[in-house]
């Protein structure tokens, strides 16, 4: 079955998207947004790292994606430039610098559009099975972290009065988004990733009435927008990451249409009466 | 009458002579407070005047720069938080909300609701719940926890005034029935709960504490709210022997300046009589 880089392309990008749910309600939830597009920037630097000193990509992308997040730590307790600045210049001096190394190696020929926006079609077995083996790690992770996550979500101070560590689940929740990207880098390149990581979750709030019920319905949507995605760009003879991310939009756009629409009635979610 | 009651009671926390710095500056000074089983401490003061900061550090989340705090090993604390901002797109109910840090029974829950007077909203969303449903709530959660002490940070904000007499009666009536210690945060100078055992007022450093009924009887606002409100409602008014000026010095009713307004100094008196006069010349909010 995974003979075919069709049938590969649907395994692995299933996989990414089940993982990606969860992780990307958290994002949703936690304005984080712009800090996984950073990380996701920097992604390029973590290329042009691992290619000079000729270690594993994976490895060397999401030690750089961890390193930023630690840099922005340390530059927010410094004080003076808001988090949306300092995010802002990390985001893009990192996809800069990487896009500078780069055109240096002389000696290295990299195909920089398949970083960018990703080539699923030419995923491996062994990439297979890291997206497996570290999907579940990430998410088995993430389920030890999210009773803190969750509540410093809702108050920091409230998770930490009560004897929990939001700190730590934070730090190790920014450890989980590099990984993520890291392994879906490949996949849908560095420029898409967030795509992949938000707009299922923002497509799964409408039908969500539990913190867990979205991170699940997130997963779904997503693993819906990879194959709807890789399906019309085999129709269409599209580049399949951004089919991938234009089927996430359209799913989403989908969610917003209101019940009414369908003659049905108003959701009682959100009413106060029981 | 609550004095001889709580008298005995276990003291959850202790703080001597605490003192919290941060960048160079002394956020509070020489604090010291006692919150024991069954008492009701309430701190006020202006913002900024450091009574969260004392609140965090008495609980444990701040470590002192001097001083010393003490509390009983395993102090269960719940918390209610100032102020939340829930983002729309994380789909919390009351129900889930009381299952936030603890694991807890669908049955207990359905208890704390009804006697926080929400069950009827057990389902609904948190983003649509009025200020005052949203506090019931959170002390339903905080109550699960069978928490020795409850540590409420401005509970009444944001919530009407009828609202506010029946939450702090709520809080009464938790109190008698868990006999747990409450340490209460407000910024509402005037307004403080009649049931409080001990009134601490805050600006930088402890500027005068007393039970809220000794001041409650001799105070001219209850006029305005009439003797029914008088006895859910206490008045905490004092005239302050000196005052924080905008670069942190502070000047003294002699008229003389000083760094600060510590004991040391050889300036401090607070006579603190209770005069509406001096308060509303004063004003509060000046005097941050």
């Amino acid at each position: 079955m995974l003979d075919d880089f069709f049938m590969r392309a649907l395994v692995a990008g299933i996989g990414l998207a089940v993982v990606a749910g969860p992780l990307g309600c958290f994002i949703v939830w936690r304005r984080m947004a712009y800090f996984g597009d950073t990380m996701a920037h920097s992604a390029l630097l973590g290329v042009a790292l691992s290619l000079l000193f000729e270690i594993n990509l994976t490895l060397g992308v999401f030690m750089v994606a961890a390193l930023v997040s630690v840099a922005l730590l340390l530059l927010q307790r410094r004080g003076g430039l808001s988090t949306d600045a300092l995010l802002g210049i990390l985001s893009h001096s990192t996809l800069a610098i990487g896009l500078v190394m780069v055109a240096f190696m002389s000696w290295v020929r990299i195909d920089l559009m398949g970083f960018l926006f990703g080539d699923i079609l030419a995923v491996s077995k062994l990439d297979i099975a890291f997206i497996y083996g570290g999907g579940a790690l990430v998410l088995g992770l993430l389920a030890l972290i999210w009773r803190p996550l969750l509540a410093s979500t809702v108050s920091t101070e409230l998770a930490e009065a009560e004897g929990l560590n939001p700190e730590r689940a934070l730090f190790a929740f920014k450890l989980l988004m590099a990984l993520v990207i890291a392994i879906a880098m490949k996949l849908v390149g560095i420029l898409l990733i967030t795509s992949l990581l938000i707009i299922p979750a923002a497509t799964a709030r409408r039908f969500a009435t539990t913190p867990e019920r979205m991170a699940v319905i997130a997963s779904v949507a997503g693993a819906l927008a990879v194959c709807s995605g890789l399906f019309g760009s085999l129709e269409y003879d599209t580049p399949s990451g951004p089919t991938i991310v234009v089927a996430a939009l359209i799913l989403f756009a989908a969610s917003l249409i209101p019940r009414s629409f369908f003659g049905l009635r108003p959701q009682p979610t959100g009413d106060k009466t029981p | 009458m609550l004095k001889s009651r709580t008298a005995d009671n276990e003291r959850l926390i202790e703080m001597h002579d605490v003192g919290v710095r941060r960048s160079g500056r002394w956020l509070v000074r020489n604090i010291d407070l006692t919150v024991r089983r069954g008492e009701i401490v309430t701190l006020i003061g202006p913002n900024g005047s450091g009574k969260s900061t004392t609140a965090r550090s008495a609980i444990g989340l701040l470590k002192p720069d001097e001083g010393s705090v003490t509390r009983v090993p395993d102090l269960k604390v719940g918390y209610l938080p100032q102020k939340l901002s829930i983002d729309w797109t994380l789909p919390l109910s009351v129900d889930r909300l009381m299952t936030l840090t603890d694991r807890h029974s669908p049955e207990e829950i359905g208890v704390a609701l009804e006697e926080v007077g929400i069950p009827h909203l057990r389902q609904a969303e948190v983003q649509t719940l009025s200020g005052g449903e949203f506090q019931r709530a959170l002390l339903a959660r905080a109550m699960l926890r069978k928490p020795d002490l409850l540590v409420l940070d401005e509970p009444v904000q944001g919530v009407d005034f009828s609202g506010q007499v029946s939450l702090y009666a709520l809080i009464k009536q938790i109190r008698d029935r868990t006999g747990c210690g409450i340490l209460l945060i407000s910024h509402d100078l005037h307004v403080v709960m009649a049931d409080t055992d001990t009134v601490i007022c805050l600006n930088g450093h402890i500027c005068c504490r007393g039970t809220p009924e000794s001041v409650a009887s001799s105070a001219e606002y209850l006029r305005l709210f009439g003797t029914r409100a008088a006895e859910t409602l206490a008045l905490y008014s004092h005239h302050h022997d000196h005052t924080h000026l905008p670069d942190g010095r502070v000047r003294h009713a002699d008229g003389t300046i000083t760094d600060s307004c510590s004991p040391g100094d050889g300036h401090h008196h607070h006579p603190h009589e209770h005069s509406q006069q001096e308060q509303a010349r004063e004003g509060w909010t000046g005097h941050a």
